[in-house]
């Protein structure tokens, strides 16, 4: 997968001009961020980040309060001015666009939740989330109707012409949500958005976010404090602690592998069986066949894969079922079609629990899929057993 | 041995004076282009509430105050308007109105802008904090003395001091509303891409009406006190019934006439408030 954001070597350093530039020079030397508030007086929130994140994956990044999280998310759309370093952003550095660029950028590719929603408490439901579109100056019919579509995305349909402070804090923030999603951004920055929220509703807006990228896939990045919520929706978490980041990996690696005794704490009473879901352990289909390909094709293809059957979607990538080789091998048909042979997915979002108990006597490849049928990979009941078991 | 050494002496009074003759003498056309504009608002704003018949003035407030709070608050608020009428002082009540709305409609003009050029600026904001500090401390006569002095006198001078003495609040006030709009909503209209007008005109100062609100009030009764002490440069209408009183040593017509100003001032101080109590729940409203 390409990387759709990438962070270089990213220092933020609060203070004056001055202490700023010895601050840097304490971090190359190797201080800690404490030792350097001590020294200079200048606060470092962020100190030498990398980061990879790749087009679509929900990258978490999680840690204290007064870890540097919610600085770094407030770089990736310049709210707050890295020190030193690089933000790519598709390969650009985000730093060298000019102020009409940066608008842009900002209208366009990125939108951002906010912890406490901040949302405009002077504007109904509506005007909230046309906003971003207003700005743009969009033709009011065309803005109005681009803000019901995000609306009806977080199911706030029929509350369009409510104030802010009439709803409840879900539903404020399912208006921020909204608000974010109405220019249609390529990527969502999320800085605690749940965390002022009471565990049920955290728990259904969790759910409803891993649920909104089957409408639309989107790079997003979500920062909280709350180890249990970054293992559940994240598909790679980062962990920073001291402005540093000390893990990086996805939700079982973190068990397979914790980096150090911090990592083991702050892992250590998250329920994995509650935790993990079918899209953390799938693997990618060896191959995928269409319904209008012909058996002897198709035959030929899994014979030099040395493999038993195959997927067949359709051009939307949509599941049908499967062949086995077997029937290839004998038939007269002119496409693969009818050879198909319907069987129950798996959704990717179900807890490994819950899919374990579907599909336990499966001996075969069980397809997983999306909200709307479309084929996101294979699993297997002895992968969940053991990732379970680890 | 105890006083002050004379040879420390050194007269400021007299550079004020001559100052304030240059700025007269090199700035006249200014001066008289203020007169003749602040002149022109007054006749017709005069004109205006002139031509209006006084039992407009009594229906128009049963409604606002019936709108705006309930029905005693509204036949109270009344009952004292046309007291003022009773009284005999309707014109003098109308006079004191045209020059209180003529300054507090300059002290708009003026003071909004100020208060968001000095919450943008920060080398702004300290150098009129500690002006805005000394303004509102200065006692309020010494404000008669240059208005006297460049504009001479009658209407406009008053209209000059009242505006001088009643703009601080209204500066001060549309600043804190601008400083304290809420962090995340600045950086979520920031992170949208907004441009600096577009935040300006669609999140801060909506979001600071309601303070601003506040401070056209605070403003407005500024002005209602100003007013009477600017009769002592020739302003007629309430305060100088007021003064003529005190010369005379009338002290009923005095008590009616400050009874009066009184009145004139708890009616715009409701309607205002509720205005602004308006402005802080309605519904759908956008700046």
């Amino acid at each position: 997968m390409v990387n759709h954001i990438e962070v270089k070597n990213l220092s933020v350093v609060f203070g004056n001009k001055k202490s700023q530039k010895t601050a840097l020079k304490l971090i190359d030397e190797g201080y800690t961020a404490d030792e350097i508030r001590e020294k200079t007086g200048a606060t470092v929130a962020n100190k030498n980040v990398n980061f990879k994140i790749k087009q679509d994956e929900l990258f978490v990044i999680v840690g204290l309060s007064g870890s540097g999280k919610s600085t770094f998310i407030r770089t990736l759309n310049l709210i707050n001015k890295p020190t030193r370093g690089e933000i790519l952003v598709n390969g650009e550095n985000i730093q060298d666009l000019s102020k009409e660029a940066l608008r842009e950028y900002r209208r366009k590719e990125v939108s951002m939740v906010f912890q406490h929603f901040g949302l405009f408490s002077h504007r109904n439901v509506i005007k909230n989330v046309e906003y971003p579109l207003e700005i743009q100056n969009i033709d009011a019919k065309e803005r109005r109707k681009k803000a019901l579509e995000a609306i009806k995305q977080v199911g706030l349909d029929g509350w369009e012409n409510h104030m802010p402070s009439q709803l409840s804090g879900g539903m404020q923030q399912r208006v921020g949500l909204a608000r974010a999603l109405s220019n249609d951004p390529n990527i969502l920055l999320m800085d605690e958005p749940y965390s002022a929220l009471d565990p049920l509703i955290r728990r259904e807006m969790q759910n409803e976010l891993l649920s909104l990228e089957d409408e639309k896939e989107r790079t997003t990045v979500f920062i909280t404090h709350d180890m249990n919520e970054a293992f559940r929706i994240g598909d790679r978490i980062a962990l920073m602690k001291d402005a540093e980041v000390v893990q990086i990996g996805t939700p079982l690696e973190f068990f397979a592998n914790p980096a150090n005794d911090y990592v083991k704490d702050f892992i250590a009473d998250v329920d994995k069986t509650r935790i993990l879901k079918v899209r953390n352990i799938m693997r990618k289909p060896t191959y995928i066949a269409s319904p209008s390909d012909s058996p002897k094709e198709t035959f030929e293809q899994l014979k030099s894969l040395d493999i038993e059957y195959c997927y067949v979607t359709d051009e939307n990538k949509k599941f049908l079922g499967y062949v086995m080789k077997e029937k290839l091998a004998k038939s007269r048909a002119k496409t693969i079609e009818k050879l198909i042979k319907k069987d129950e997915p798996i959704y990717r979002n179900a807890y490994l629990k819950d899919a374990w108990q579907s599909l336990k006597d499966a001996d075969y490849d069980v397809a997983v899929v999306d909200g709307k049928n479309r084929l996101r990979g294979i699993i297997s009941s002895d992968e969940i057993v053991e990732a379970l078991a680890e | 041995m105890f006083d002050f050494p004379e040879k420390f002496f050194f007269d400021i009074s007299g550079y004020i004076d001559r100052f304030v003759i240059w700025l007269s003498q090199t700035f006249d056309w200014l001066f008289d282009f203020i007169k003749l504009v602040v002149g022109g608002l007054f006749e017709g704003t005069e004109f205006i509430l002139n031509i209006i018949p006084w039992w407009a003035y009594v229906i128009l407030l049963i409604l606002a105050g019936w709108r705006l709070y309930n029905i005693y608050t509204s036949i109270a608020l009344t009952v004292m308007l046309v007291l003022i009428g009773v009284f005999g002082l309707w014109n003098e009540m109308i006079y004191t109105l045209a020059i209180i709305i003529i300054s507090v409609f300059i002290s708009i003009l003026i003071g909004i802008p100020t208060g968001i050029v000095m919450a943008k600026s920060k080398r702004l904001e300290s150098i009129l904090k500690p002006l805005l500090d000394g303004m509102q401390t200065m006692p309020s006569f010494v404000y008669l003395i240059p208005a006297l002095m460049l504009l001479g006198i009658g209407r406009v001078p008053a209209v000059f001091a009242t505006t001088i003495y009643a703009v601080p609040p209204l500066i001060r006030l549309t600043f804190l509303g601008i400083q304290n709009v809420d962090e995340e909503v600045i950086e979520a209209g920031k992170s949208f891409g907004s441009t600096p007008l577009q935040m300006l005109f669609k999140i801060e100062l909506p979001q600071a009406l309601s303070t601003i609100a506040t401070g056209v009030n605070q403003t407005t009764m500024m002005a209602v006190s100003m007013v009477v002490i600017a009769s002592m440069i020739g302003a007629r209408g309430l305060g100088q019934v007021v003064l003529i009183s005190i010369r005379r040593i009338e002290v009923g017509q005095g008590f009616v006439a400050g009874l009066a100003v009184v009145f004139l001032a708890i009616i715009l101080d409701r309607l205002l408030q509720g205005i602004t109590a308006k402005f802080d729940h309605q519904e759908g409203f956008d700046g």
